[in-house]
């Protein structure tokens, strides 16, 4: 182990670190939002839509994230759908994401207490304030545990951008051993990146998951 | 029709290949989940006993496990094993040791949920009868903390076997590495070979793990019936 290379090293894993980051941020918020979506569908039982979303996440959550990419990424092309290797990367993410944030969310909404939901509607709210000022209140924060797990298993999961040749992490590490041989200083890098980024979120989100707890009361 | 590009799977012996390679894939899960189980119930039940250091230990290397993602872990140990420590392992061997220690860091945090939810009562009257510590938790603990285990542990061999789609980075002939062997020495005929060997091999994880996840979740649901 050469402690010169590693300093060499630091500014590409810079690089490679924020694209992580970048990548992550864009999936996790895109897998939010269509999970959101999905758990919504079912919650609410909107017909057709249901079996589309059941079948989607039953799709995304029983194949791995690299041949998803590979279908992206090489097979889409084929059919005319030419996408960067960031964008599928992104695609991917979310698609991936999607199945498990979409449990998560039903995990929630399935939480709150069936009562809420009755009294919510004695007392003459539509569907949609029932949603706004019932269910999604307590929902979410029960579902903060399971959010704050994907969130960290996404994170994870870039480290797959690599077959699809995304300069992130686990690729640059991948690089550098390849051109200079600097396996020892390039895989401590490669494992200290992720630490920085797992460890300190891993505390928050706990800290979180204890902050978030007032819509498990009356339970 | 007279050229359709479905038939790049039963081109010459491609079909088969692609089985093989699978094969290959599930020799490696299925000695991974089998050893990783085992290790991680011993690892599950030490981690419930009240030695400080063991604990520590413990829970030190399930984290190590958990942060690191595992594509990471299977480079670690593939670069650094043969040139730290002189080991010069197949691929497929550092697969299944990778994946052996992974799931039993995982299994031992299943176990160790299971067997600290059952109620303190049931320890003390095993106590009371006399039974010392392994009887204890061979007759007591674990018969009624293992329905707990069971779904997660179920997901758990999902997760490998989707994570067996990674070995193709450690250069083991899996099903996908055959997969693009196929796709480029078939360029020439099929331009869309990506497309359907993909799909192809997509389809063949969700026909494994689909399954599964019915499985688990049929367990689920039954205990909860059972509890309610």
């Amino acid at each position: 182990m050469s402690w010169s290379v590693v300093q060499q090293s630091i500014p590409i894993f810079g690089q490679a670190f924020w694209l992580t980051l970048k990548l992550s941020f864009y999936g996790i918020i895109g897998a939010s939002i269509l999970g959101l979506l999905a758990s919504f569908i079912r919650y609410f039982e909107m017909p057709v839509l249901q079996r589309i979303a059941g079948m989607y996440i039953e799709l995304s959550r029983n194949t791995p994230l690299l041949i998803q990419l590979f279908f992206i990424y090489y097979a889409f092309p084929e059919i005319g759908i030419k996408l960067s290797a960031q964008t599928s990367g992104i695609i991917g993410l979310i698609f991936l994401g999607g199945s498990y944030m979409a449990a998560a969310f039903t995990g929630g909404l399935n939480g709150v207490d069936k009562i809420q939901v009755e009294s919510g509607k004695a007392i003459g709210l539509t569907n949609w304030q029932l949603a706004r000022y019932v269910v999604l209140p307590q929902g979410l924060s029960l579902s903060v545990p399971a959010i704050a797990a994907n969130v960290i298993f996404l994170i994870k999961e870039t480290s797959i951008f690599t077959v699809i040749a995304i300069p992130e992490l686990t690729n640059t590490a991948l690089d550098q051993i390849g051109m200079y041989y600097h396996t020892d200083e390039s895989l401590l890098l490669l494992v200290i990146g992720y630490a920085i980024i797992l460890i300190p979120l891993s505390i928050l989100l706990t800290w979180l998951e204890r902050r978030a707890r007032y819509g498990a009361f009356g339970n | 029709m007279a050229h359709s590009g479905i038939n790049i799977l039963f081109e010459g012996r491609n079909f088969t290949r692609l089985l093989g390679g699978l094969w290959i894939s599930a020799k490696i899960a299925v000695i991974a989940i089998i050893l990783g189980i085992l290790l991680g119930i011993i690892f599950g039940a030490l981690r419930t006993l009240h030695n400080p250091v063991l604990r520590f230990v413990l829970r030190i290397y399930l984290e190590f496990f958990r942060i690191v993602p595992t594509v990471v872990l299977l480079f670690l140990f593939y670069y650094i094993l043969p040139k730290n420590f002189n080991m010069n392992l197949g691929a497929e061997t550092v697969a299944i040791l990778v994946f052996t220690l992974w799931v039993a860091a995982e299994m031992s945090d299943i176990v160790r949920g299971g067997l600290i939810s059952v109620p303190p009562h049931q320890v003390e009257a095993g106590e009371a009868i006399g039974l010392n510590r392994l009887q204890l938790y061979y007759y007591v603990l674990l018969p009624q903390s293992i329905k707990l285990m069971i779904p997660a542990t179920i997901n758990l061999t999902s997760r490998v076997i989707k994570t067996t789609s990674l070995l193709l980075l450690i250069s083991v002939m899996d099903v996908i590495n055959i997969g693009q062997q196929i796709i480029e020495a078939n360029s020439q005929h099929y331009q869309n070979g990506a497309f359907w060997v993909y799909g192809f091999i997509f389809i063949l994880y969700f026909i494994l793990c689909y399954p599964l996840s019915l499985w688990a979740r049929h367990i689920e649901r039954k205990e909860l019936a059972e509890n309610a």
